[in-house]
């Protein structure tokens, strides 16, 4: 049977996937998003995963989940509500009913919908024979039984476990009709991903063609979705996660500075990927060391930055808080260091696999003493190599640790992501020093930006000892004086906020000579904030975007960018940390706040809400 | 501060000292174990600029801002973790770590342990003196149980600590112990110490003068310690006694001391010290002998060589580097799954 049904345009959609966290939803998830990147789509994923790694089969608890959000046009978050919902059980469907829009289609595997999941899964009532489901497209396809039966036809002596793994190609097959595409883009990703089990690419291909016959002869769906291609965009992408792009920020830096890279770090959620993707880049020459704890982390980085290295650590909130000890004694000795913290929902264990911008007075405030340092968060999946490498640019330029914040959301969100070149970015000048120089000491200072020379072990005639007690003034002896410690003190101070000279002006996206109401924002945010601001500028409102990459120190026009504005929120996934900040130096002006603490991004809708309420008080 | 004379002539302790004043208390154990260190340098083939001392917090961690070298005075406990990243970011330098009881075995526990069992290749001098100094006389992990200290004044109730067993427990392959005022003993250690490749522990009992004086005096002093310590050399028969008439034998699963010349026993029948031997049961039985029923022993228990830490990083390095079709940063942000949009 033919299908004769119409195809809608779709400026973009959002699809969530969601089962049992062994069902493969994450690689169904990929395999979508990057058939949708071949496609010209612009796109950002996010990953929704439990902290469990098996957690019993059917409950909420082991629900894995997998959101993609494709466009036409410019696509900044993933999304905040479902257009299309892929449920494999009852508790997928219940985890995620909240998270869709009114009239979304939702797939779900009608096999798994009986009373004994409905148990599992916490529903009182058949949620397919009550209200709960109005209004939305529902499309109860039998993917279990049609995928085992598909195997069993192979004749390829593979067992109904073996294929119901293949399910999640039934569901691809399913999309890959519902949007309109050619199935040689998904056949392409089996056989790359299953190249060494020839068996699995031919019973992955076969459900996944079942699964599009399906869709196309049983009319479950009444309408097919097209997103064109994005226009304007050329080039060569990459669909790149935070933390993959931190990491390759760190490289590009080392390669850039004529430096090789260590990272010193313990594993920890959501930061381990650095570690691990660093591990694996020994052809590079980057040294990774798995510590024994958080502590060895940083203090084997501290061992190899005085050894001449670019030293990094990585790691998440908990984590920082035992780094805090050795991040003073990188302060104290000025050596260069970049501690990245993907900042997870806390305080202690918190929630692990959740997003949270709550690390930020830590990052600033958390350690002893005086004890400055530079602090700048990433935006973006992409742009984490652009401020991981920032980061490593000027802790080896002015000689101090450099924390840099990513978070939870971005570090396992992916986006497309221009590929730079290497040529094109900037140099990065390292303060060394030549073997026998006579004039060299240990706390000397560069006039301008106030930071120490480095002199490396090994080096002729500059030995030399540094370390936790205060140091004089120039010539770096052990030092109890009052006035020298004093001194030193305000240095290390004035050399952090000088950092200001060298860092971009805070942009303003909107009306740059300021309005009605300024939206201001940190770090990770940037996607949802965007979205909203140009959402509402679309519709006509007055209302424009300050998104800070540079906390420590704040750009040099920040007082001047807020006092263009009439009105101005504060908008954070934390209870107001920037807004203290804020308010602590530019005390001069008033702010609202929008903070969230859910473990989840901000959405889009529920900000455009608060903006305009903002708005139209008087 | 720094240093800028740079002969490149022979090395001799000369080039090792400090113009500075040393601030430990008149008598501290620690000068010996300076002076000791200073002779031993120039012997090792090494130019002074490679040399690197590492130390955590406490009276001995001080040591990096006495000797003319590169160095670190760290923080509490984590000297080994940071001289960890230093030799395995530069396995060119000669890397020291320089700690105390209650650097080593207490805060730096942890560090000290996977410090071992990774074999990186530095030179971990323990000045044990049984308690902490610099925070004026606290019971140390290595305090004798029993005893009365600041904070412990109706005496400890925890067991102490060896530093060897600990070694030998985290599957060291070198261990040592030396006595302070034995400075030609010390400087024979540190030499074998410095020549091996991997961790090297030399545990040094050291006398705190202030706060501990004369803690090891029951096993050192003058008149007893010929009866009371046995030197250990390898390949030769572990014997000891004024009168070079005692020795061990191994009977059943331990130890045991024999007088030679008694019941049948002659020097033929005394073990023979095999510090080289990879299994470590007659080491640690040696490293945990203690007075009254056994001699302590001194000198080299363990000396075994192995691969380092930093030797297989480079190897790997080396492997990927040769076999890796990504030569550079532009190849790795090029490789993949790269869209090309057009």
């Amino acid at each position: 049977m033919s299908n004769k049904n119409s195809i809608i345009e779709l400026e973009q959609v959002v699809v969530k996937f969601a089962g049992d966290s062994g069902d493969g939803m994450q690689l169904t998830g990929m395999q979508f998003s990057d058939a949708s990147a071949s496609l010209g789509n612009d796109l950002s994923t996010f990953p929704d995963y439990p902290s469990e790694i098996r957690a019993p089969q059917g409950t909420i608890a082991g629900v894995s989940g997998f959101q993609v959000h494709i466009g036409h046009k410019e696509v900044q978050t993933p999304g905040d509500l479902a257009d299309v919902l892929v449920a494999l059980n009852p508790a997928a469907l219940k985890a995620n009913m909240k998270w869709v829009k009114p009239s979304a289609t939702i797939i779900i595997d009608i096999d798994n919908f009986d009373n004994k999941h409905y148990k599992k899964a916490g529903f009182i009532e058949d949620p397919l024979h009550d209200s709960s489901l109005k209004g939305f497209n529902l499309v109860k396809a039998p993917i279990t039984s049609l995928s085992r039966a598909t195997v069993r036809e192979l004749n390829i002596g593979l067992d109904n476990k073996t294929a119901d793994k293949t399910r999640n190609q039934f569901v691809m097959g399913l999309l890959f009709w519902l949007f309109d595409r050619d199935m040689t883009m998904g056949e392409h990703f089996l056989q790359e991903k299953f190249a060494k089990k020839p068996e699995l690419v031919k019973a992955n291909i076969a459900v996944l063609r079942a699964g599009f016959n399906y869709a196309e002869t049983v009319e479950a769906m009444t309408n097919q979705f097209h997103v064109n291609p994005q226009k304007g965009r050329k080039g060569k992408f990459k669909k790149i996660s935070g933390n993959i792009a931190a990491s390759w920020g760190l490289v590009a830096a080392a390669e850039k500075a004529g430096l090789k890279l260590f990272l010193g770090s313990y594993p920890i959620t959501p930061a381990s990927e650095i570690l691990q993707e660093l591990s694996g880049l020994r052809n590079l020459e980057v040294k990774t060391f798995q510590a024994e704890d958080e502590i060895a982390g940083i203090c084997t980085a501290i061992g190899a930055s005085f050894g001449g290295y670019l030293a990094a650590t990585s790691t998440s909130g908990p984590g920082l808080a035992l780094k805090t000890e050795a991040a003073g004694l990188a302060v104290i000795t000025e050596l260069p260091l970049v501690i990245v913290n993907v900042q997870r929902g806390g305080p202690s264990t918190g929630l692990p696999t959740k997003t949270e911008q709550s690390d930020l007075l830590q990052a600033i405030h958390g350690r002893s003493g005086e004890s400055p340092c530079i602090v700048i968060a990433a935006s973006s999946p992409g742009n984490c190599f652009e401020y991981a490498f920032e980061a490593a640019k000027l802790s080896v330029e002015h000689m101090t640790p450099v924390i840099l914040l990513s978070d939870g959301y971005l570090a396992n969100g992916t986006e497309l992501w221009p590929i730079p070149q290497m040529k094109d970015l900037p140099e990065i000048k390292t303060p060394r020093v030549k073997d026998n120089d006579p004039n060299y000491q240990p706390y000397k200072r560069d006039p301008e930006k106030l930071s120490r020379f480095w002199a490396l072990p090994g080096q002729e005639g500059l030995r030399h000892r540094i370390g936790g007690l205060e140091k004089s003034d120039v010539y770096g002896e052990v030092s109890h004086d009052p006035f020298n410690h004093q001194l030193m003190c305000q240095y290390r101070a004035e050399k952090v906020n000088r950092v200001a000279d060298y860092i971009p002006k805070q942009d303003i996206y909107g009306s740059k000579d300021g309005g009605e109401l300024l939206v201001i924002g940190w770090g990770g945010t940037y996607g949802a904030l965007y979205s909203a601001v140009k959402e509402m500028r679309e519709e006509g409102y007055d209302i424009s975007l300050a998104q800070f990459n540079y906390i420590m120190p704040l750009p040099k026009n920040t007082d001047e960018v807020l006092g263009k504005f009439k009105k101005r929120i504060i908008c954070e996934l934390n209870l107001g940390q920037f807004a203290d900040y804020l308010r602590s130096i530019y005390p001069q002006y008033k702010y609202s706040q929008f903070n969230k603490v859910q473990g989840l991004p901000f959405f889009i809708s529920e900000l455009k809400k608060r903006f305009k309420t903002l708005l139209e008080e008087e | 501060m720094t240093d800028n004379n740079n002969s490149t002539q022979e090395l001799t302790k000369k080039d090792f000292t400090v113009d500075s004043t040393i601030k430990w208390c008149a008598g501290c154990g620690a000068f010996s174990i300076l002076s000791s260190v200073q002779n031993t340098l120039p012997k090792l083939g090494v130019k002074k600029d490679d040399f690197v001392f590492v130390s955590g917090i406490g009276c001995s961690s001080r040591f990096p801002y006495y000797i003319k070298t590169y160095g670190i005075h760290s923080l509490h406990g984590r000297a080994t973790a940071i001289a960890s990243g230093l030799k395995s970011a530069r396995p060119d330098l000669n890397v020291w770590v320089i700690t105390g009881d209650g650097d080593s075995m207490a805060i730096g526990g942890n560090h000290f342990i996977h410090l071992i069992r990774r074999n990186i290749d530095l030179n971990v001098i323990i000045f044990n003196n049984k308690i902490y100094g610099l925070t004026k006389g606290q019971y140390s992990p290595t305090t004798p149980m029993g005893s009365k200290t600041k904070t412990s004044p109706f005496g400890t109730i925890e067991r102490p600590f060896m530093p060897g067993e600990l070694t030998l427990g985290a599957q060291g392959n070198f261990f040592a112990r030396v006595i302070d005022k034995e400075p030609r003993g010390m400087e024979d250690v540190f030499l074998q110490a410095a020549l091996h490749k991997g961790t090297s522990i030399i545990e040094v009992f050291q006398n705190c003068v202030i706060f501990n004086n004369a803690i090891h005096e029951q096993i050192t002093g003058k008149d007893v310690r010929d009866d009371r310590i046995i030197y250990v050399e390898h390949n030769k028969p572990l014997i000891f006694g004024k009168e070079r008439d005692k020795g061990l034998i191994l009977k059943g699963q331990d130890l045991e001391v024999v007088k030679i010349g008694e019941n049948g026993i002659s020097e033929s029948d005394i073990l023979v010290h095999d510090a080289n031997n990879p299994n470590p049961n007659v080491h640690y039985m040696l490293a945990r002998m203690t007075y009254p029923t056994h001699p302590v022993a001194v000198g080299v228990i363990r000396s075994v060589e192995d691969n380092t830490y930093e030797g297989l990083l480079e190897e790997q390095i080396e492997h990927a580097k040769a076999n890796s079709k990504i030569k550079n940063v532009d190849d790795l942000l090029n490789s993949g799954n790269v869209f090309n949009i057009e």
